[in-house]
């Protein structure tokens, strides 16, 4: 839920990136912190395991700039991807603003990429959301690797809606910030919408 | 939407801060924030240089969806207050109107019963204020009056932002 504060003259915004484990929703943010001046973002924080997995989520304050006399500022999040967490996914969903789902573009992770997003669809609505109402893009990930589907296979399986899709390798930052830019326009128009 | 977008106006921010700048004093506290429960930094008073104010936000909302949590599970509602001790500082938790999350950072010049009794003064006051703030967005809503300051944002202002 954005928040508008006239007193300070900010805009906050909240994105979850979403996706089943492994597939590079941490990568996404981390790319993102290494590739944004020092000005404009916070500190990343990663409540991770031992082993470097997601244990409650990651979180990266980016200040983008100004709008109209107003500070724009978007949180960024990820969800525990592991199946286990889901408890912890559904309380990161509170208050979203817009959702990049991250999928695996490799064809044996297609069934995880499925569960995952009935998940996601799941979650929001016990949270009273509606996904094909909220801004929502869809990156797939790991396009590098081989093995890899092809782009229509991946829109068939995980997007009949048709919402913006981007391809991305997170660990070199392809279509990481296009990914990023889509998401937080689609929150910035729904806003204007005055919803 | 499930919940309502948080509006935030001049008037009612000055009065909040009010409340907690004497909270402050009467707790003897060092720093009082006050954090949207989805993880936005409303307001902060004391010696708030000192800290990360965003990260702690963030924190503080997921410790308190995860409190949150693990109540449901033991079937209660929710656990209003949360204490962490430390070696030297301490931090008071609580949860004003159902809404929002009041932090308060305290040393040994304060007191855990202090800072109790002060917080629960305190919090009835900043709960009539996010109470009027709330009704006053609901207000403007019906009459259809949009809260977004930018109504006339380009795609070219968006683009502006990330070059």
């Amino acid at each position: 839920m954005s928040f508008i504060n006239y007193a300070s003259r900010e805009i906050n915004c909240k994105i979850v990136y979403y996706g089943p484990g492994l597939r590079g929703k941490t990568t996404n943010l981390q790319y993102v912190y290494q590739k944004t001046a020092p000005d404009a973002k916070g500190k990343m924080i990663s409540l991770a395991t031992e082993t470097e997995r997601t244990l409650f989520f990651d979180f990266l304050p980016l200040a983008l700039g100004e709008i109209r006399g107003f500070k724009t500022r978007f949180h960024l999040y990820t969800v525990p991807g592991q199946v286990f967490y889901d408890a912890s996914r559904k309380l990161i969903l509170k208050g979203v603003d817009g959702v990049v789902f991250v999928a695996d573009s490799q064809e044996e992770r297609v069934d995880a990429n499925i569960e995952s997003l009935d998940n996601l669809r799941f979650n929001l609505k016990e949270q009273g959301y509606d996904l094909d109402k909220l801004p929502y893009v869809i990156q797939y990930n790991k396009r590098d690797l081989p093995g890899a589907m092809t782009v229509e296979e991946m829109r068939l399986e995980l997007n009949p809606t048709n919402v913006p899709e981007y391809e991305a390798c997170a660990t070199t930052g392809e279509g990481v910030f296009e990914t990023l830019k889509a998401i937080a326009k689609l929150i910035l128009i729904d806003l204007k919408k005055g919803k | 939407m499930s919940t309502q977008q948080m509006v935030m106006y001049e008037e009612e921010f000055q009065e909040i801060t009010v409340v907690i700048e004497r909270l402050l004093q009467d707790a003897n506290a060092k720093v009082i924030f006050l954090v949207d429960k989805n993880g936005q930094l409303i307001s902060g008073v004391g010696d708030t240089e000192r800290f990360d104010t965003t990260s702690l936000a963030s924190l503080t909302a997921g410790n308190i969806a995860a409190t949150g949590g693990l109540a449901k599970l033991i079937g209660e509602k929710e656990f209003s207050i949360l204490f962490h001790e430390g070696e030297k500082d301490n931090l008071h938790i609580s949860i004003v109107g159902g809404r929002v999350i009041l932090v308060v950072l305290f040393d040994s010049r304060s007191s855990l019963g202090l800072v109790r009794l002060r917080v629960k003064k305190s919090s009835d006051e900043l709960s009539a204020i996010f109470e009027k703030l709330l009704k006053k967005a609901e207000d403007k809503e019906k009459r259809g009056v949009s809260d977004f300051p930018f109504a006339e944002i380009t795609d070219d202002d968006i683009d502006n932002l990330f070059s």
